[in-house]
């Protein structure tokens, strides 16, 4: 009886700590970072995504291909039009009937109305675009909402980020909301929260987006990594970004 | 041309000791990496940067393989004298790039 008492009490600790990370518990990527990192990224002379935001607002100003458009012709100052929209996004998009996260809302606007090529993932152009569209919210809460429309897309995300995948045999919250703070190897576990993407990973020696990170993680724990821009990784960043509600946003963020 | 970044105290004081900072993209390829087909991929770094202040050189660092990409470089000198500093990063093919900036002493 004894044993079994424990046993259950022991099941019982199992089930809270697998709970999800209280409000005030939440520290985003920047509080697990070195003294070291967190001055690289607070000084923008030597942050070096910022780079990639001098790029961005260079390609904002620039007319691009067919329609000889260019982004800010129709959006004007992105100091004003651009502030808290990466805090935003992923958000619904009403024609294609499900969620588009930041890249893909740049690729859509070149489409829909510069007549121009959508940007390669990962590209240059597209780092940069984004980097520079989400520097304009640094300090800005994370607010995505759960409109009924984006809650089966919530949901989808909400489950991928607890299905255990891969050969390891693992969920994302496994250990980032049960072993956050605890060490994986030499690297502290973060709680991963999406709030300065895309970011300069000095393991990357580049920017990167969001996408890449998962599918970083994903090929961590051996599994297969979605494609870039599938439905399912953005539900995943969709879920990231309520996770991470009223947490401000940091972008272009240094990682380590 | 690649993105650079330079940042120094705009109007310091005659004599005043000023910190300057420098960012430049640079994927530094350290010519030790192999490609996807088992290939070396070409060394490509940047291997030395200099900077003049009204033509006199005042910092020059030589860069090896074993540094980061987009390297920053940080360093100080004592504003003597309204003029121009000059920042050259020459890379393993020679190209060279340059950037002039304004420094107003009072």
């Amino acid at each position: 009886m004894r044993t079994l008492l424990a046993a259950g009490l022991a099941l019982a600790a199992a089930t809270a700590a697998a709970a999800e990370i209280a409000l005030d518990a939440r520290r985003s990527g920047y509080d697990f970072a070195s003294p070291e990192i967190r001055a690289m990224q607070d000084d923008e002379s030597a942050n070096p995504g910022m780079l990639w935001v001098l790029q961005g607002e260079s390609l904002w100003a620039r007319k691009a291909d067919a329609a000889a458009k260019s982004c800010q012709d129709c959006h004007g100052d992105a100091a004003v039009s651009m502030k808290g929209v990466a805090a935003r996004y992923p958000a619904f998009d009403p024609v294609l009937a499900r969620p588009l996260d930041l890249e893909q809302r740049v690729n859509r606007c070149r489409s829909e109305h510069q007549g121009a090529e959508p940007l390669a993932w990962e590209s240059e152009d597209l780092l940069a675009l984004t980097a520079f569209v989400a520097r304009q919210s640094r300090g800005v809460p994370i607010t995505v909402t759960a409109s009924p429309t984006l809650r089966p897309f919530l949901d989808l995300g909400k489950e991928l980020f607890h299905q255990r995948e891969g050969q390891l045999n693992l969920s994302c919250s496994q250990c980032h909301d049960d072993n956050w703070g605890k060490r994986l190897a030499g690297s502290v576990i973060p709680q991963g929260h999406p709030t300065g993407y895309p970011i300069y990973r000095l393991e990357w020696q580049s920017l990167g987006s969001l996408q890449r990170r998962l599918r970083n993680c994903m090929t961590a724990v051996r599994a297969e990594p979605f494609d870039y821009g599938a439905p399912q990784a953005v539900a995943l960043e969709l879920y990231l970004m309520e996770r991470a509600g009223g947490m401000p946003m940091d972008a272009p963020a240094v990682r380590p | 041309m690649a993105r650079v970044l330079i940042n120094f105290p705009p109007r310091p004081k005659r004599g005043e000791i000023i910190e300057i900072k420098t960012l430049i993209q640079h994927q530094m390829e350290t010519g030790y990496r192999l490609d996807n087909k088992g290939a070396v991929i070409p060394r490509d770094i940047i291997s030395r940067f200099t900077c003049t202040y009204n033509g006199e050189e005042v910092f020059r660092a030589e860069l090896f393989p074993a540094m980061s990409a987009n390297p920053f470089i940080a360093f100080s000198t004592v504003a003597t004298e309204s003029g121009e500093l000059v920042f050259s990063w020459i890379d393993d093919n020679g190209q060279i790039q340059s950037e002039i900036r304004q420094i107003t002493v009072e």
